[in-house]
């Protein structure tokens, strides 16, 4: 325990080394996996159920055993160290609340296990802090669910573990208790600067809380950014379609342009469309077989023959198969010449009114705005799985 | 008659109360009744305090009476030990056997008295034990069908334990040990508690099976079996309305704080 007691102020670094996590029927939940979370950091580990998020998230409080690797806290090898050792706090997906203590003695658990005298202090100041000083003398069960989520995150938060892990934390709560509760954790957060790792499947959780996404896919990590860097440059096409939508066109390389800030054009279907070298994560050689990728709000539109504000990347003969209206903007889905359909988001700024299906249109988008990934990943992958 | 059918479920409902409470009503009227110049023993005669004053009045009843509190307690605590440890190593542990384990530990509960006393009585013959029957076989005997229950009882409230508040406690710095003694007996408590009052229950009453394994040790159900060939003694029926009396107020109280925890008015 005298772990807890000497942390530094303020917390240190979180390291995973070729973390690797094997059961024994031989299903590997997680590979090799290498991380570094920076303390004071709000990270998120995104994925669909079963990439191995939650494991890594279990065998960091050390609730799993660890098969391979190590975890380490600064510089002190936490990797078999047993769960109550550790200067983590977990806040559980189910919550895990003691139905039999009240909600003070819930929150005061684990300083009354660290042998701490003078609880009562402490309980009332975090109580406070997360709204629930009313529930203090109530029993798990009276309270409703964001209440619930609050106790729990109340019973971790009053230890000031270096880590805060949160496994699922707003799954059990309905939608609009989630986005509260999202603007409230990371208030929480910025107020008390603890390292959160926060377990999701929900990419605009994720993308809402994190200052750091991970985003985990069978085991392994995807992609490794800032929800933006994540988002706007995607590397593979599961992080394409888990992250947001995409539109994704099969291309081939035809030519590479300038240096590392260069354009690298790409003929997609016969129209030749450049793309940044940033932004291309292909071997950018003359022939390299790649798709084409474009967000969805970043394809403009025009009835067949109006000017489109783009430079470049312009298509014509494109039909417009559906439009739905959703109030702040129209969704179009539009039939390529080639064959496939894609899609366009339209902000509804009252600059033009709905277009009819059956309108030609030409399409187009600024090319800064597109990225080339290998063709040899699943163009569905990470579809219908968040 | 719109009366009756409106609330037929109400009246079914009470009718079968009375049905299963009448013989208990009966025990109670019969304790106060005086029997000392009756020639027909269940025939209510006259009222007396009579009974209830001096209980012990029937020769060897309250002997009997003390025999079987003595075998219940004991019986009792070996299986509810034993039984709480086995539930726990079926629902936490996965080890060889275990599927068979569950079959071996229902089967004496679904096997008729009778044969499992005369096996048992068979089998203390057999290593020797048949001129010393009496108190200790009448134990072994009743830790054995105990057992079976306490482990489903316990099992059960077991299995309904979210194993996360275990981890939950170790997260929270508590040791294995501190994670027991916090959250885990105190949730399977009731359970525990629940298998000892029915392991307690089972043995105070049984008949056959002690019958068959007592020699010349008498509970108090051999007393009243004997008892009853000459005119059971009213005394019986005191004994039968206080037994009835204790289990109402521990179902009752157990009740009561239950509601209350629930409404978390206790600490």
């Amino acid at each position: 325990m005298s772990s807890v007691a000497d942390a530094p102020a303020g917390g240190r670094d979180l390291c995973l080394t070729g973390l690797r996590k094997e059961y024994p029927n031989g299903f590997v939940a997680v590979q090799s996996l290498d991380l570094e979370i920076p303390r004071g950091s709000f990270f998120a580990l995104l994925g669909p159920s079963g990439c191995g998020k939650t494991t890594t998230l279990r065998m960091v409080a050390g609730l799993e055993t660890v098969t391979a690797g190590s975890i380490t806290i600064g510089d002190q090898d936490i990797t078999h160290e047993k769960p109550y050792r550790r200067p983590v706090n977990t806040v559980f997906q189910n919550y895990a609340l003691f139905p039999h203590l009240s909600i003070s003695e819930n929150v005061a658990f684990g300083m009354r296990r660290r042998g701490v005298k003078d609880v009562k202090g402490p309980v009332a100041d975090i109580l406070e802090l997360t709204e629930l000083t009313e529930q203090a003398n109530k029993r798990p069960a009276q309270l409703s669910g964001g209440q619930q989520q609050r106790v729990a995150l109340a019973r971790a938060l009053i230890n000031r573990p270096e880590v805060l892990l949160l496994d699922e934390p707003l799954g059990a709560l309905d939608l609009k208790l989630r986005r509260a509760m999202q603007l409230e954790l990371k208030r929480i957060q910025t107020e008390v600067g603890l390292t959160f790792v926060h377990v999701t499947h929900d990419q605009e959780e994720a993308m809402t809380m994190a200052d750091t996404i991970a985003v985990m896919n069978a085991g392994v990590i995807e992609q490794l950014g800032s929800p933006t860097e994540l988002y706007e440059n995607p590397a593979t096409t599961f992080v394409a379609n888990f992250l947001g939508q995409s539109n994704l066109i099969g291309g081939s390389v035809v030519g590479v342009e300038g240096g590392a800030d260069g354009q690298v054009k790409v003929d997609m279907e016969g129209t030749v469309v450049s793309i940044p070298v940033e932004r291309a994560h292909t071997a950018n050689t003359v022939g390299t077989k790649g798709w084409v990728g474009v967000r969805p709000e970043k394809v403009l539109i025009a009835p067949a023959g109006e000017p489109i504000d783009a430079p470049g990347n312009h298509m014509t003969g494109a039909v417009i198969v559906d439009s739905s209206f959703i109030g702040v903007s129209t969704q179009y889905v539009v039939r390529m010449p080639w064959g496939r359909e894609m899609l366009a988001f339209e902000q509804n700024t009252g600059a033009r009114g709905v277009l009819a299906p059956g309108t030609k249109v030409d399409v187009s988008w600024r090319p800064e705005f597109a990225f080339l990934l290998d063709s040899s990943q699943d163009i569905d992958a990470g579809l219908g799985e968040a | 008659m719109s009366f009756v059918r409106r609330n037929l479920v109400l009246l079914l409902g009470l009718l079968v109360l009375v049905y299963m409470y009448i013989p208990n009503v009966i025990v109670a009227l019969m304790s106060f009744n005086d029997s000392s110049h009756a020639r027909n023993l269940y025939r209510f005669q006259s009222f007396t305090w009579d009974n209830w004053l001096h209980p012990c009045r029937p020769d060897g009843m309250c002997a009997a009476v003390g025999k079987s509190v003595e075998i219940g307690l004991l019986a009792t605590l070996v299986a509810t030990v034993l039984g709480t440890l086995a539930a726990f190593a079926l629902v936490r542990h996965r080890f060889h056997g275990r599927g068979s384990m569950n079959i071996v530990l229902f089967l004496p509960m679904a096997s008729p008295e009778i044969v499992m006393g005369s096996s048992l009585l068979a089998l203390f013959v057999a290593t020797g034990f048949g001129g010393r029957l009496g108190f200790w076989t009448i134990l072994i005997a009743h830790v054995m069908f105990c057992l079976s229950f306490v482990v489903i009882t316990v099992r059960s409230r077991l299995a309904g334990l979210d194993a996360n508040l275990e981890q939950a406690a170790m997260d929270l710095y508590a040791t294995e040990f501190q994670t027991f003694w916090r959250v885990t007996f105190p949730l399977v408590f009731p359970g525990i508690l629940g298998a000892a009052l029915l392991a307690f229950s089972l043995s105070f009453d049984d008949f056959i099976i002690t019958n068959l394994n007592a020699g010349q040790t008498v509970t108090f159900p051999m007393f009243v079996w004997g008892a009853a060939q000459r005119g059971v003694p009213m005394q019986v029926n005191v004994v039968g309305t206080v037994m009835f009396l204790i289990a109402i107020a521990v179902v009752v109280s157990g009740e009561v704080l239950s509601r209350r925890r629930a409404k978390g008015l206790v600490a």
